[in-house]
């Protein structure tokens, strides 16, 4: 068996003491279910998994949704031949929840190569969630044409700017989608860009402190593995601007494995891919799909596990890398 | 800067090199196919050094797409998927950084010298 275990902890001593117990399985074929009770995202649990309970009792304003990423519809090399087949199970497993979540985030490689095809097969699939809006943000893999047409086609609102960032609201809790993967320079790592970074500010400007916050973007937005490029080369000016903010959650795709990790009121998380998994940071020679026995690839992945553990200080990051 | 990109697709082996001689300018000399791997996301090797005319070929051997991009000058090639080759002759003398635009992590380098 294959298990990854994480523990972070916060200091209650800043006042975080709201943000209680985030913990998460992720399972390859699942989404990972959210729920936001007064205002602060808690991770649920896997999809799928007992632990996976309905939002807590009746607190107002209190919803959940999901999360799915990586989706990689075009892949079909060993790691993973039916990739429809794995995000058609997190599909089924989003859709068998007893409360249904009010609407889904995808953070990115939707697609492998950027493919009409692909995206049609995406968007078929995809169109079989029972959730309400579905809000994407692109991988690198979803913008192969440069220009990001057909991805922004697809998903990009019309109110997106630049390359396709923009933000909403959903029951008080205010929502960045970043892109993070257009435009990088040679050595770099994923790039924001200074027009998404002036964008951010000013749309974060005027907002109360107490407006809890949840960051969407593809590459992760914390230096995870400079050496594989998991991190965001200018990503510590949005933080910057996020840091006056009591609650900030940021969900990340990229990296296809569960890691978690909290910096003051900032949490950071990165999702399971659909597809297929990836190494733990220098556990292999390079971060290309981990190959498993094709009857073993949803149990191995599905044993990944992390746990947030607020209380004490400092924050604790605990990883046990995959072994494959 | 003259430039002569060629996507070699999923050519054989055998086919490439008699496309390559074929599209090779008469004053570029036989230098012997130099080929580029990448193999576990690393161009190998990372530094070559060429005579003028010769065709660089990169070969992806990586499960996943990568794709080519000048550091410094305007170039790129298609997506490589597996398996696949992109090959370019590089016509005039000098050093040519370029990347992974998928993985810019991904780094190597062209020298290309007069003779």
């Amino acid at each position: 068996m294959t298990r990854i275990e994480k523990a972070s902890r916060t200091d209650q001593e800043q006042g975080l003491s709201r943000r209680t117990a985030l913990s998460c399985m992720a399972w390859v074929g699942t989404g990972v279910l959210w729920t936001v009770a007064g205002g602060v995202p808690r991770s649920l649990g896997l999809i799928g998994d007992a632990a996976a309970a309905p939002p807590g009792g009746s607190t107002p304003n209190s919803f959940t949704f999901v999360q799915v990423s990586d989706s990689h519809i075009g892949f079909n090399k060993e790691a993973n031949p039916d990739v429809g087949a794995t995000l058609r199970a997190a599909i089924d497993g989003v859709n068998a929840l007893p409360v249904r979540p009010a609407f889904a985030v995808h953070t990115g490689d939707v697609t492998h190569l950027s493919k009409p095809e692909e995206f049609d097969t995406a968007a078929q699939l995809l169109g079989g969630l029972k959730t309400g809006a579905l809000h994407v943000v692109p991988g690198e893999h979803d913008v192969l044409d440069d220009t990001a047409t057909a991805f922004r086609e697809r998903y990009a609102p019309r109110d997106a700017r630049g390359n396709g960032w923009y933000s909403f609201d959903e029951a008080g809790v205010h929502f960045l989608a970043l892109v993070n993967v257009m435009d990088l320079k040679a050595g770099g790592l994923g790039n924001l860009g200074e027009e998404q970074l002036a964008w951010l500010e000013d749309d974060l400007r005027g907002r109360a402190d107490s407006t809890p916050i949840v960051v969407l973007a593809h590459i992760p937005l914390w230096s995870v593995y400079p050496e594989w490029g998991w991190g965001t080369a200018d990503s510590e000016r949005a933080l910057a601007a996020l840091r006056r903010f009591g609650s900030v959650t940021v969900l990340n795709g990229h990296i296809h494995q569960v890691m978690q990790k909290v910096e003051g009121r900032i949490a950071f998380h990165t999702a399971m891919s659909t597809a297929f998994p990836q190494p733990a940071p220098g556990s292999a020679p390079s971060p290309g799909p981990m190959k498993v026995p094709a009857d073993q690839l949803r149990r191995m992945l599905g044993v990944s596990r992390v746990e947030y553990v607020p209380g004490t200080a400092p924050l604790a990051l605990v990883d046990t890398p995959l072994i494959g | 800067m003259t430039i002569v990109r060629r996507m070699a697709g999923a050519l054989p082996g055998a086919a490439l090199a008699l496309a390559l001689l074929a599209a090779a300018p008469p004053q570029a000399r036989a230098a012997g196919p130099v080929e580029i791997r990448i193999d576990n996301f690393t161009f190998n090797p990372p530094v070559i050094t060429v005579p003028k005319g010769t065709a660089v070929t990169w070969l992806n051997a990586d499960d996943i797409p990568h794709k080519l991009a000048g550091s410094d000058r305007p170039w790129k090639s298609p997506v490589l998927d597996t398996d696949q080759r992109f090959s370019m002759t590089f016509a005039e003398p000098g050093t040519y950084p370029y990347f992974c635009s998928l993985h810019p992590h991904m780094t190597g380098t062209v020298v290309v010298t007069a003779e």
